[in-house]
């Protein structure tokens, strides 16, 4: 479950873990007062009800108990989002165009690839247009997902300190071949992606130079 | 609850054997006013199109078994689970409860001859037909039926060539007859209730029924216009949500969604009525906390009515519209919650019998359950951006839907199956199909929680090959549950046809139903009755022991 990082990754699996714990803890609550009344109270051993009209205390308790629970999830939740709505000023511009059912990415030179090749370590920053309908940009390891398109920009970002391939997937429905719009984002170290981006660059006759400052 | 004379010496010919019109045989049930017929008109009509669901269910469950084609096209497969949205979510879940029982029970319930509008009420009928057969049409036709997904978001239900036209227009005929049932239903209640039947002494599936009619009536002409557009958009080409023409795609998902979400309240709340309704009278005590449910019917339709935009969190919203959205979506837990825990100590101190009805409402609760946190999950901003679009929201949407509604439609079909045929089912047979279904279900959905976890996006023909684990468990769950409930279903039907005699009041019940003839006579009672305690007074039970009988 906890396979790979952004910096993402980490406080919303996080959040998932606490929200899994509590939930976990009063469905078993749940469940066992259940099934243990019903076979406590069963009308063979049990002939004889007691009208019980409710109890306002406990209506009062578990009204605010899982309100305050709520709340907090509410609040990790929020501040979770906020991080994501905050790039870094510096995080590398990629523009990602969106269509049936591919996906296509252009560094700041006019470098242009079909998979995300990125530095380790460093933010990245993804400009996600469409072409035709609605797609949405979801790396699942990153825990990162943005809804594509035609109209707008929307934006995303991430950073990975994990060099490895990891898939992007077309995750808002766009027809015939939705489920085959897959890409990957290469997250490589630094040495390794100046090489490949010197190099990429040349074969395009586009200059290697990367426009947002480091 | 009541005092109604009852003389056992003589049976009038009850709804079955006699109808509203002079017509015999199959007219005198398709003009039938009697909201009895009407219900069971609904019923078959509703089970129709719940068998053809099932079945597209059954086939996009098969493809998925394996990784690449197993046994349809990926077109064929984007058609089915349309239509598989589309039918349960219009034609089998949202007229379930209300349609069906409510339109049965409801005016006995109230100790009324019928609902308010009766010819109305046979009206909305012939819409749900209308609706439903053009919805089913559309596959017949040259172009084949839509492959959108039961939203139709613009751009690609405006792009495609398939025939989305008549999916929308099956909508729209649709929500008309839900908003005439609604009214008829508000204005019922509000105007047929028997002398001293006053608003809390309602039995809560009424009080469910009023807040859902209050949604129905106030949410659906939203939905009505916004699919009407979207058939303006595609034969004239106005511009309004496509952005080639200068429109706003977002705008229709609001549109869209500030229906649809509270539709799924139309679709829970009677549900929770009905759970209200089971369990007293299985526990032989009264229901525990009485105003807090009412009262959480309520609140449940306005604040739900406040959330829609929580289905779009990854659309790019502003920062207040998601904080405002996600903190109200965290308020509309809180009154699920309350019933939640009203029911389960409802069972403490009862006498209790673990009949089948019973038994689907005790599914209920622990799937409903597992549908609401796993809400919390889909609320919170953070997990719903990778949550999102995934399969653990098509997990969590069908154990609040199928696990929370369907299951209250079998229990409600168990419950007052006596009543509304006079017959019994046996109850062996019914509790070891319960058993199926209910583990048939749970293996179907919750392979998905985790696989939408890991990434597995929603309504995908294909998928990687280590998402295949949890697809096969899922997929063999579906046969499972497709056992179960041919099962269930030929139970039923046995019973219909050749079951013992029903008694009156084979539960046990206190509401007004159980005190009519089984079956009930046309307009219900031989004598208005007079309300004089609330809906759920077992204290008999409780005196009967203590003066020693």
């Amino acid at each position: 479950m906890f396979t790979s990082s952004s910096s993402f990754t980490n406080s919303v699996d996080a959040l998932f873990t606490y929200i899994v714990v509590l939930s976990l803890i009063v469905l078993v609550g749940i469940t066992a007062a259940m099934v243990y009344f019903v076979v406590k109270y069963r009308r063979s051993k049990n002939p004889v009800p007691v009208n019980i009209e409710g109890n306002t205390t406990l209506e009062v308790l578990w009204t605010a108990i899982p309100l305050a629970l709520f709340m907090s999830m509410f609040y990790f939740g929020w501040t979770g989002y906020k991080e994501m709505r905050s790039a870094p000023a510096d995080a590398l511009p990629v523009n990602v165009t969106a269509r049936m059912w591919q996906w296509g990415f252009e560094y700041p030179n006019g470098l242009k690839t079909d998979t995300l090749y990125v530095p380790a370590g460093r933010a990245v920053k993804v400009l996600l247009r469409s072409q035709d309908v609605n797609h949405a940009f979801f790396i699942p390891a990153f825990r990162v997902k943005k809804d594509v398109y035609p109209n707008k920009v929307n934006d995303a970002w991430f950073v990975s300190d994990r060099v490895g391939r990891y898939d992007i997937a077309c995750a808002e429905y766009c027809g015939l071949n939705h489920s085959y719009m897959y890409s990957a984002v290469q997250v490589m170290d630094q040495s390794d992606f100046d090489a490949w981006f010197s190099s990429a660059s040349a074969k395009a006759g586009v200059p290697a130079v990367l426009a947002a400052a480091k | 609850m009541a005092n109604v004379a009852m003389p056992a010496d003589r049976a009038e010919p009850n709804y079955l054997e006699v109808t509203t019109n002079s017509h015999k045989g199959i007219l005198g049930w398709l003009l039938s006013v009697d909201h009895k017929r009407i219900g069971l008109l609904y019923l078959y009509t509703m089970l129709a199109f719940f068998a053809v669901a099932v079945g597209f269910g059954f086939m996009i469950r098969l493809e998925l078994l394996t990784p690449g084609k197993t046994v349809i096209d990926a077109q064929t497969y984007n058609q089915f689970f349309t239509l598989h949205g589309i039918i349960m979510i219009f034609l089998f879940i949202i007229p379930g409860l209300p349609a069906v029982f409510g339109n049965f029970f409801l005016p006995i319930m109230l100790g009324a001859k019928d609902v308010i509008f009766p010819r109305l009420n046979l009206l909305s009928w012939y819409l749900f037909i209308i609706g439903g057969l053009i919805a089913v049409s559309a596959w017949l036709m040259p172009g084949g039926s839509a492959d959108t997904g039961w939203m139709f978001y613009v751009p690609y239900s405006l792009r495609t060539t398939t025939n989305v036209v008549p999916a929308l227009l099956a909508a729209f005929v649709l929500g008309f007859s839900s908003i005439l049932t609604g009214i008829n239903f508000i204005t019922t209640i509000h105007r047929m209730r028997a002398p001293g039947m006053t608003f809390f002494r309602m039995p809560l599936f009424v009080w469910s029924l009023y807040a859902t009619a209050w949604v129905q009536v106030l949410a659906t002409p939203i939905i009505g216009i916004t699919l009407a557009l979207v058939m303006i958009e595609r034969a004239l080409g106005v511009g309004i949500f496509d952005p080639s023409l200068g429109g706003d795609p977002v705008l229709y998902q609001h549109l869209f969604w500030i229906y649809s979400h509270p539709a799924v309240y139309i679709m829970i709340l009677p549900a929770m009525g009905l759970v209200s309704e089971v369990i007293p009278v299985f526990a032989r005590r009264t229901i525990f906390g009485y105003k807090f449910i009412a009262f959480s019917s309520l609140a449940i339709a306005l604040f739900g009515s406040l959330v829609w935009a929580h289905h779009m969190f990854t659309a790019g919203m502003s920062d207040t519209a998601m904080f405002v959205f996600s903190f109200l979506t965290f308020f509309v837990s809180i009154p699920s919650a309350i019933k939640v825990f009203n029911w389960v100590s409802t069972l403490y101190k009862g006498s209790i019998q673990a009949d089948p009805p019973l038994l689907y409402v005790l599914s209920f609760i622990f799937q409903f359950s597992i549908g609401g946190f796993t809400g919390l999950m889909l609320g919170a901003l953070s997990t719903n951006i990778h949550l999102q679009d995934t399969s653990f929201v098509v997990a969590h949407f069908h154990y609040v839907m199928f696990g929370g509604t369907g299951f209250g439609i079998f229990a409600a079909m168990h419950y007052w199956f006596p009543k509304m045929f006079g017959r019994m089912y046996n109850l062996k047979v019914a509790t070891a199909a319960w058993a199926v279904v209910t583990v048939g279900y749970n293996l179907l959905y919750f392979p998905l929680f985790i696989s939408g976890y890991l990434g597995m996006p929603r309504r995908y023909y294909d998928y990687l090959p280590e998402f295949q684990p949890y697809h096969m468990v899922s997929t063999v769950g579906s046969w499972i549950l497709i056992f179960g409930l041919i099962v269930m279903f030929w139970n039923l039907w046995r019973g219909m046809r050749s079951g013992p005699k029903a008694p009156m009041n084979p539960w046990g019940g206190v509401t007004l139903e159980w005190t009519t003839q089984t079956p009930p006579i046309v307009e219900n009672f031989r004598e208005v009755p007079t309300v004089t305690t609330g809906p759920y007074d077992y204290s008999r039970y409780e005196s009967a022991a203590k003066e020693g009988k």
